[in-house]
């Protein structure tokens, strides 16, 4: 049935299929303002003043400081180690000194500052000594285990730690390496004249990555709106166990998963990452950077970034990380008078910059200057007319009109059912909305409850978890002393008491013990879930973490019996003497009681000693008195009936 | 702050339903040839109407007024139910229909977006079961009348129901073929003896099935604009004429042939510009091909079996009733999902 709809669609669509690649569903065709930043080459940027280097440049950890403000350190040298297996390393981009740890505004759409070190350079950009690695006679593990103190992380945007990425524990599976040239986002071309300016080191880099993951094959997918890289590409790797495939410029044919599907119309499960089906991608500057560390020793110290929009002369520049953005700015000539404020990323799937002092980071590919009649604000969002336009812009076939009803009420079981979490945020779905709807924003807020929901979810488990177990030991507790008590009437009605009164009494007690006991057990089974199997269950989960916590439960019980153990005879007596009298007065009060209810029967129902009742228990009994008086006006009803 | 994407390249809804109305241009052009310019006024009436109960309404939700009277959405439903009405239908009927579509139908199920059925065919039934006389009475085209009327004629029969020269409104009135059919079948005649009468055409209705063929062709171009998508008609039309063909195959003496139901009645305008309506309609393709296809056979049932001349609007609502189990059961495979 889909097969014949997406015929019939392609036929009246006139798409003729490329044998070549594999179309996905949607996608859309923004403008590309490519040209603009591609005339003039690559530029070095000028040494600035002062680098801000972000602990949190990538996808895991944060990093262990190494150094200590006032610290000289030389360009290349390790300012930061990573810490745990998902963490990156920082490394000092040119020779200083180390002039503040602290917490600076960052790149990042929450605008939140985080720690950051500051190195103020000396001007003499002095390199460490540098290692270079002959990779071709070294062990691949050892290979991969350098590269975790490389810094390296993924350049495309996604900023993971690239030495994980190519961790094979000695039986890699992966053939097929699939090289992310795409650069689909509009305003971008940091890969493309990446490309064009050094396709030799960018091939030597992918037969190191090749060479570490024991992938035979590599596809080098690249859109056809960068002729120019493509054809470098296509010369450098000639003779080259690659191949340079270029696709249809279709945004967002750069994310992983639709790259895989237009180069090897493969579809990558859902539920499974890339390699297990044998494919690993990495962006081109990333790969770059891994020629660069292994040809030279030389870790993560720059990258290079697109300054376009709104500014004088759009170029792209090689930038130190922690270089202010201002820097960058001055360098493509300054930002033009209406400039409104900068876009790091794309204008799909980039975010606002909180000011024009934060740093260039790992993940900074692209700055755009914003102004007014580049980005037109949107009008206010109308209803939504169902015309399902973003479902047919939606690369992953989501239907984004069902997503957003779902995100809007709030109805995030059936948003989550409806697989918001396939959506790959790209844009799309708002790019086409008739009504100017930001979808986008509505799942991104759909995602974050969800997410927040779990974890509250998660947490309240737990506490219920512990709960259930408290009970259970309060009751067991209990019971156990309902048992002791129950002994201790037997033993004493053999001395002193009186047979009847003695046994009445140890019935009575019984009795009471009872009724707390039956309290608690309504307690606990007030619970949500059924108490018994909920016990049972929590005690099975949290045998082995929460021992402690079970030895924490019995140690008071062990308490009370050395209590006892320890009692000399004469305070038991004592004690005894103290139990008996108490016996008598309990014995008196019941009498009293007895005597009472008996009176209040014959008196009608009066309630009494309300003399001197605090407000609170006065209305329970008000409220108890008005119960009594329904259920007899119900009961004579009825009778009357 | 994260509110990409920065850009955007859509048409708003009211360029969109601007090309609905420009697409319907064609049609009324030749309803205007065929029955005269009577429907000129009917499509000022209702888009008067429509406007202002639609700018009433919004101010009594207290919503702003101008951006959704400007979406146009309001004139798309007046005009779908004025070409819908019999030519020369007195002004009160197109004003009570379009009242009802935009107060009741749309209005107080909150608005655009939000109304589960299409209001012009809300309107339509309702006129239908509450005037059937009127509803059913259809004049002749003007080449087939006796007393073909002027422009002015009609005005005045719009507004004040007389005629010149003391006409009767039977002698101007017929049964529409849809309907002369179906009353001749029970009268046990054969439907080509039916078809011999001077009211059926090439395919459908003498001249109607011109005012057909125009609307086919401000559908296409909708296609062709990527309004609407070719589920929609492709399967509407494809339902309808293979159910009659069926009924045809068996029994052509008493069903009639599959171009007599493609190009008679609301076919056509129901094919590209009723079942099209987005908003009450489904959203997923297959879910679009299955409404489309339970409209077509709904509405040959109701035709032949029904009470009613047209099917279309019952069939249109009934299925505007399924339409949410239709979008559930219809969900696309997600990308990476298991086929």
């Amino acid at each position: 049935m889909n097969a014949i709809i997406n015929f019939a669609s392609n036929l009246i669509r006139g798409v003729s299929s490329n044998k070549d690649v594999f179309k996905f569903n949607g996608g859309v065709h923004p403008q590309d303002h490519k040209a603009e930043s591609t005339t003039l080459p690559i530029a070095q940027l000028a040494m600035p003043e002062k680098l801000t280097l972000p602990l949190r440049q990538h996808v895991g950890y944060i990093p262990k400081v190494l150094v200590q403000v006032g610290d000289s350190v030389l360009k290349g040298q390790m300012l930061a180690e990573p810490e745990g297996t998902v963490s990156a390393a920082i490394h000092a981009p040119t020779s200083g000194t180390i002039t503040a740890i602290s917490e600076q505004v960052i790149p990042h759409p929450s605008g939140l500052p985080d720690m950051c070190i500051t190195l103020t350079p000396d001007g003499k950009d002095t390199w460490m000594q540098l290692q270079p690695t002959d990779w071709r006679n070294t062990d691949k593990k050892a290979l991969v285990d350098s590269l975790r103190s490389s810094g390296i992380v993924g350049l495309g945007g996604a900023t993971f730690p690239t030495h994980i990425k190519l961790r094979t524990n000695g039986k890699s599976n992966v053939h097929t390496l699939v090289i992310n040239a795409a650069e689909c986002e509009p305003y971008i071309t940091c890969d493309d004249m990446l490309m064009r300016e050094r396709s030799d080191q960018v091939i030597k880099g992918i037969e190191i990555v090749q060479h570490l993951l024991g992938a035979e094959k590599c596809i080098i997918g690249i859109e056809d709106n960068k002729p120019l890289a493509a054809s470098a590409m296509t010369t450098a790797c000639a003779n080259k166990a690659m191949q340079v495939k270029v696709v249809p410029t279709l945004y967002p044919s750069g994310d992983a998963r639709r790259l895989i599907h237009l180069l090897l119309d493969i579809e990558i499960p859902n539920d499974k990452r890339s390699t297990d089906v044998g494919i690993q991608v990495f962006n081109i500057a990333t790969v770059l950077a891994v020629y660069r560390y292994f040809e030279f020793g030389e870790p993560a110290i720059n990258r290079i970034v697109t300054m376009t929009g709104n500014v004088v002369k759009p170029q792209n520049f090689e930038v130190l990380f922690g270089t202010p953005l201002q820097s960058l700015i001055a360098a493509a000539g300054g930002a033009k008078a209406d400039t409104t404020h900068y876009i790091m990323g794309g204008p799909m799937m980039g975010f606002d910059l909180p000011n024009e002092q934060v740093p260039i980071t790992k993940a900074a590919n692209c700055i755009i200057a914003a102004a007014p009649d580049l980005f037109v604000a949107p009008p206010p969002a109308m209803p939504c007319i169902r015309c399902a336009r973003c479902a047919d812009a939606c690369p992953v076939n989501l239907q984004p009109q069902e997503l957003y009803w779902f995100s809007k009420s709030d109805n995030f079981e059936k948003a989550r059912d409806y697989n918001l979490f396939d959506c790959i945020e790209c844009g799309c779905c708002t790019y086409v909305c008739p009504s100017d709807i930001p979808l986008v924003q509505y799942y991104r807020y759909a995602k974050s409850e969800i997410i927040a929901l779990d974890k509250a979810k998660e947490a309240a488990d737990l506490a219920r978890e512990r709960n259930d177990f408290r009970l259970a030991r309060i009751e067991r507790e209990k019971s156990e002393r309902v048992q002791k008590h129950a002994e201790r009437a037997q033993a004493g009605k053999a001395e002193a008491k009186p047979a009847e009164t003695s046994a009445m009494e140890a019935t009575k007690e019984q009795h009471s013990a009872k009724q707390e006991t039956a309290t608690n057990v309504e307690t606990a089974t007030s619970a949500p879930t059924d108490k018994q199997a909920a016990i049972a269950a929590a005690i099975a989960r949290a045998k082995a973490q929460k021992l402690a916590t079970a030895n924490a439960a019995e140690s008071p019980t062990d308490n009370v019996a050395a209590t006892e153990i320890a009692k000399t005879p004469e305070v038991e007596a004592a004690e005894l003497k103290a139990k008996q009298d108490k016996q008598a007065l309990i014995a008196a009060a019941i009498e009293r009681a007895k005597a009472q209810k008996l009176a209040a029967a014959q008196a009608g129902l009066a309630p009494k000693n309300v003399e001197n009742v605090s407000a609170a228990v006065q209305a329970e009994i008000n409220e108890t008195d008005a119960l009594r008086e329904k259920v007899k006006l119900a009961t004579e009803n009825k009778k009357s009936e | 702050m994260n509110r990409s994407p920065y850009i955007t390249d859509a048409p708003t809804v009211s360029a969109i339903m601007l090309k609905v109305l420009l697409a319907l241009v064609p049609g009324i052009i030749a309803y205007t040839w065929i029955y005269g310019g009577g429907i000129l006024v009917s499509l000022t009436i209702a888009t008067t109407t429509a406007l202002a109960a639609e700018a009433l309404l919004l101010k009594i939700r207290k919503r702003p007024i101008k951006p959704y009277l400007m979406d146009m959405s309001a004139v798309v439903t007046a005009w779908l139910l004025a070409l819908a009405l019999p030519p020369l239908a007195p002004w009160w009927l197109v004003v009570v229909g379009t009242f009802f579509a935009i107060v009741i139908a749309k209005q107080l199920y909150g608005g655009l977006g939000y109304n589960p059925f299409n209001p012009a065919m809300v309107g339509y039934a309702v006129l239908l079961i509450s005037f059937p006389l009127i509803m059913t009475k259809w004049p002749a085209p003007l080449l087939l009348a006796e007393h073909p009327l002027s422009f002015m004629d009609q005005l005045n029969f719009i507004f004040s129901h007389v005629l010149p020269n003391d006409i009767k409104v039977d002698a101007i009135t017929s049964a529409t073929p849809l309907d002369y059919l179906k009353t001749q079948l029970m009268l046990k005649h054969e439907v080509a003896s039916i078809t011999e009468a001077p009211i059926f055409g090439q395919f459908g209705a003498k001249g109607g099935e011109i005012v057909t063929g125009a609307y086919l062709l401000g559908g296409l171009y909708l296609i062709q604009q990527r309004i609407i998508s070719w589920h929609l008609p492709t399967a509407f039309l494809a339902a309808l004429a293979a159910i009659s063909f069926t009924f045809y195959a068996i029994n052509p003496a008493h069903y009639a042939n599959p171009l007599f139901h493609l190009m008679s009645g609301a076919s056509m305008l129901c094919a590209f510009f009723i079942i099209t309506d987005p908003v009450s309609g489904p959203t997923t393709p297959r879910g679009k091909l299955y409404f489309a296809a339970g409209v077509g056979v709904l509405t040959y049932l109701i035709r032949v079996y029904g009470g009613y001349p047209d099917g279309v609007a019952f069939a249109v609502l009934l299925m505007n009733m399924c339409v949410p189990l239709i979008d559930a059961l219809t969900q696309p495979r997600v990308f990476g999902h298991k086929k």
